[in-house]
């Protein structure tokens, strides 16, 4: 079994499975039933300053979902934590006392002004907690009261903040980013320049999950009306990793340590976020969805998968990185076309469909449901393999350099070559 | 009280409650939850095969995806724009023949999307709403009469009277419904869904339903044509072929669609006689019915013979194997020879046969099955056409959709040669006749 033992910014954990500042790690009884599960670390759900905010108190999750009722996604409107500051801190400190092995990073969010942070840095550093992960990220409530998104949106406050808890705390700062931009680059970079030791991203995304159709107010409702909530869950993990991949490869963040989350749920998940570049991960919806058990699957599933590749966890983090490019570097000598295996085909005729309907008519539909591709009409655009219910029945084949492709009529070149150098490009460099 | 082993023919074999409970829904409606379920499994297929398979051509990709949108009631109504007994279809028809056989999950995971259960939860959702979905037009003036209310006649009548004629229907039996309500074992449609449906079909308005009214007995095919502007015969088979056995006559034997139509007519089972040992000749779904009925009444053994091999039965595979799993002894290529006893039946004697290319051969060894009961499933006939109507195989012969060599009379059902004898095409043959009779009286 592979070692999973995970060092992040310094901070040790058993593995690299953090459960993510969210309501699963809002209190003591939760993170030692996290602990006792198995999870490698908690980041604690997010402290601010007393008073404690509230909560409402009618429904604050909203779920979209998939065949038989499985969670693709859940928004929420649930605040930071609503409980007294000193409460959180003396369980804090109780469960790092009980489970030294573990993480423990503690999710902070304070008005936008020095002092408050002067003011809580040093009891939390009291606590013996790992680290702090600021939280710029919660899209509701919060942010109407000039914290959460509203400091993570502005790339300046990003970096004033870091550099105040930097200036007054030991410990290491992760800061937490909002999805909610255009441009992941610039937030991180800021995190960067104020000194920040890691980001972690994606927080929640800013949604309305669906709105009732006979009293017409968004869902979750309370009394008559709603509001937008954080949407995560395996809905929001290609955004996530999109953004992650984005800081990974920035030259200006590029080995800026990443804290990965955006709908983590099997290890899978997880070996696709450390591919592009997250030194751990940190998980909300799975758990909350099928409780803490999941964590055996992540850990054997990752541990068994980086046996078979015979590789160190550490090996796996940023593997996939150099491979992430730009559109212009992709090479347009790579043709494919698309093959279809007439052995496992169960003739739905789904792919005749969304070709014929909505691609490029690459596909005949022959007597006997006999389904072919027409190679002359075929641009590889992967609609039909993306459609067809049948795993590997439809597949993309290369044609090997040298041959004709019959849809454009001209032989396949040999090397590589893309837009950069394409003739209809009017920026094109010539070619040497 | 009587035991499964009590000798003879008698009822209660078993306790009340065993009997209802044998007798209950074989396929429970499916809930909201599962329809969503079993719908999510529909690949939404290109000129789906299920539709292909379906005799009314039912646009079953669609009424599924309108479950999964949440809609039943819309379903429905994709339903019931084909068809309009999709209540019924959706509880007796063959699907594993017929649209499930075609799904393509069939072919590629032996599970095909549960179609007929979904078309059963679209169509009692809408049913069970209240209302009828239907309006008529403008009337015609025009009637119609139309001969048997089974599932043809209704069929057909619906139609019409949808397009604003004013239909007859006249039925030989005492109920309307056909086989729906006198045929079809009892388990596939309880709690009285056949006289529901009817019920529900005929607020569209502008149908009367004659009972008691036999073509050839009280009516006539001429004084029919005298008084209507069309005619519609979907009367099904009248005439029970026999068994040409020695001893067919003696006590205890009966038809097997006398025993079911019974049954079905019978509100208490436990007071429903039914023998010890049961023998059922026939390789149908009559044959089934009467076999798998008897056992759940407490028959000690049932078996069902036929003569032919087992890829002969007309029965599904998945009716045989219902019929094996209730208890019911399939035996095939043994044909009756006689039927032995001192008045009341004792035993069938059967020879066994082999198929050969010159057609059924009896190899000449013989066995006898004790029996105290036997019916004779071997296929219903016309019984006489009306009128001076062409006949084509013991039934009446059509061209198109539904006429007959008599202009201004159309036909369709099991009277009719072509098709399966099944409740699907017959609503398929009714619709279909109607459409036509509409356009020649409007042209």
């Amino acid at each position: 079994m592979a070692n999973l033992a995970s060092e992040f910014l310094g901070i040790r954990s058993p593995n690299p499975f953090w459960l993510a500042s969210a309501p699963p790690t809002d209190k003591e009884y939760n993170v030692v039933r996290a602990f006792r599960a198995g999870w490698g670390g908690v980041v604690w759900k997010t402290l601010g300053l007393d008073p404690h905010v509230v909560n409402v108190n009618g429904p604050r999750y909203g779920v979209v979902y998939g065949a038989d009722r499985r969670v693709l996604g859940i928004n929420n409107i649930e605040l930071i934590t609503d409980r007294p500051l000193e409460v959180n801190l003396r369980e804090i400190k109780a469960v790092k006392r009980a489970w030294p092995d573990r993480a423990m990073v503690v999710s902070l969010m304070v008005p936008c002004d020095e002092d408050s942070w002067k003011t809580i840095l040093p009891l939390v550093e009291d606590t013996g907690a790992d680290g702090i992960e600021l939280n710029f990220g919660c899209p509701h409530g919060m942010s109407e009261r000039g914290m959460g998104a509203a400091v993570g949106q502005v790339p300046e406050y990003i970096e004033m903040v870091a550099r105040w808890c930097k200036k007054h705390t030991r410990m290491p700062v992760i800061v937490k980013l909002t999805p909610n931009i255009t441009d992941i680059r610039f937030p991180a970079r800021a995190a960067r320049a104020g000194g920040a030791d890691a980001v972690s991203l994606i927080n929640t995304v800013s949604s309305i999950t669906s709105v009732n159709l006979d009293s017409f107010s968004p869902e979750p409702m309370i009394d008559g009306k709603g509001t937008h909530g954080g949407y995560c869950g395996p809905a929001v993990k290609p955004i996530a990793l999109n953004m992650v991949a984005e800081i990974a490869r920035d030259a200006e963040t590029r080995g800026l340590p990443i804290s990965g989350i955006g709908g983590v749920t099997t290890w899978r998940d997880a070996a696709e976020f450390m591919a592009l570049g997250a030194g751990n991960v940190q998980v909300c919806t799975a758990a909350m969805t099928y409780g803490f058990g999941i964590i055996k699957e992540l850990t054997a599933g990752l541990s068994l998968y980086l046996d078979d590749k015979g590789m160190a966890l550490s090996d796996l983090v940023g593997r996939a990185v150099p491979n992430v490019t730009d559109w212009q570097y992709l090479n347009l000598n790579y043709v494919t076309k698309a093959r279809i295996d007439q052995d496992s085909c169960i003739k739905c005729g789904r792919c005749y469909a969304a070709c014929e309907d909505t691609s490029h008519q690459a596909i005949a539909m022959k007597p006997g449901r006999v389904f072919e591709v027409i190679d002359a009409e075929c641009v590889a655009c992967n609609l039909c393999v993306d459609v067809c219910p049948v795993e590997d029945c439809i597949t993309m084949e290369r044609l090997a350099p040298g041959t004709l492709d019959p849809r454009t009529g001209q032989v396949v070149g040999d090397g590589h070559a893309d837009w950069t150098t394409h003739p209809n490009n009017p920026m094109s460099r010539a070619a040497e | 009280m009587s035991t499964p082993q009590t000798p003879g023919i008698v009822a209660g074999r078993l306790a009340p409650a065993t009997i209802a409970e044998n007798f209950a829904d074989i396929h429970p409606l499916l809930d909201a939850h599962e329809a969503r379920v079993a719908a999510d499994r529909c690949y939404f297929c290109h000129d789906a095969p299920c539709v292909t398979a379906c005799p009314t051509e039912i646009d079953i990709p669609l009424f599924i995806r309108q479950i999964q949108a949440g809609q039943p009631q819309a379903a429905a109504r994709t339903i019931f724009d084909q068809n309009i007994l999709g209540g019924m279809c959706a509880r007796v028809c063959p699907t594993e023949t017929l649209c499930e056989g075609a799904c393509v999950r069939e072919a590629a995971e032996g599970k095909p999307v549960e179609i007929g259960r979904l078309q059963r939860h679209a169509t009692d959702t809408l049913m069970a709403a209240g209302g009828h979905p239907y309006a008529r037009a403008e009337p015609t003036g025009k009637r119609v009469a139309v001969v048997g209310a089974g599932p043809a006649g209704l069929a057909c009548a619906h139609r019409l009277a949808m397009h604003g004629h004013d239909v007859v229907v006249y039925e030989a039996r005492e109920k309307p419904g056909g086989l729906d309500e006198y045929g079809i074992a009892a388990y596939k449609t309880p709690g009285g869904f056949a006289q529901d449906e009817v019920a529900w079909l005929l607020r569209i308005g502008g149908i009367e339903i004659r009972t008691g009214q036999a073509i050839g007995r009280d009516i006539t095919l001429e004084g029919l044509r005298a008084e209507h502007d069309a005619v519609f015969l979907g009367m099904g088979l009248g005439g029970v072929n026999a068994l040409r056995a020695e001893g067919e006559d003696r006590d205890g034997v009966r038809d097997a669609v006398d025993f079911i139509a019974e049954l079905r007519q019978t509100d208490d089972l436990s007071v429903l006689p039914v023998g010890r040992h049961v023998v059922v000749i026939g390789g149908g779904m009559t044959a089934v019915d009467a076999a798998v009925q008897s056992k759940l009444l407490g028959a000690e053994h049932v078996a069902m013979v036929y003569r032919r091999g087992p890829g002969r039965l007309s029965a599904s595979a998945h009716e045989i194997a219902h019929a094996q799993t209730a208890g019911v002894r399939v035996i095939t290529n043994a044909s009756p020879v006689a039927v032995h006893g001192n008045g009341a039946v004792r035993e069938v004697e059967f020879a066994y046969t082999e198929d050969t290319p010159d057609g059924l051969r009896p190899t000449g060894q013989t066995f006898r099955l004790p029996a105290d009961q036997v019916f004779k499933a071997i296929g219903q006939t016309l019984d006489g056409a009306p009128g001076d109507l062409e006949v084509d195989g013991g039934k009446i012969a059509v061209t198109g959709a539904g006429r007959t060599s008599v202009p201004g009379v159309w036909a369709g059902g099991d009277c009719t040669a072509g098709g399966e004898d099944l409740t699907v095409t017959a609503v398929a043959q009714g619709r279909d006749a109607a459409e036509d009779i509409h356009a020649a009286l409007t042209a």
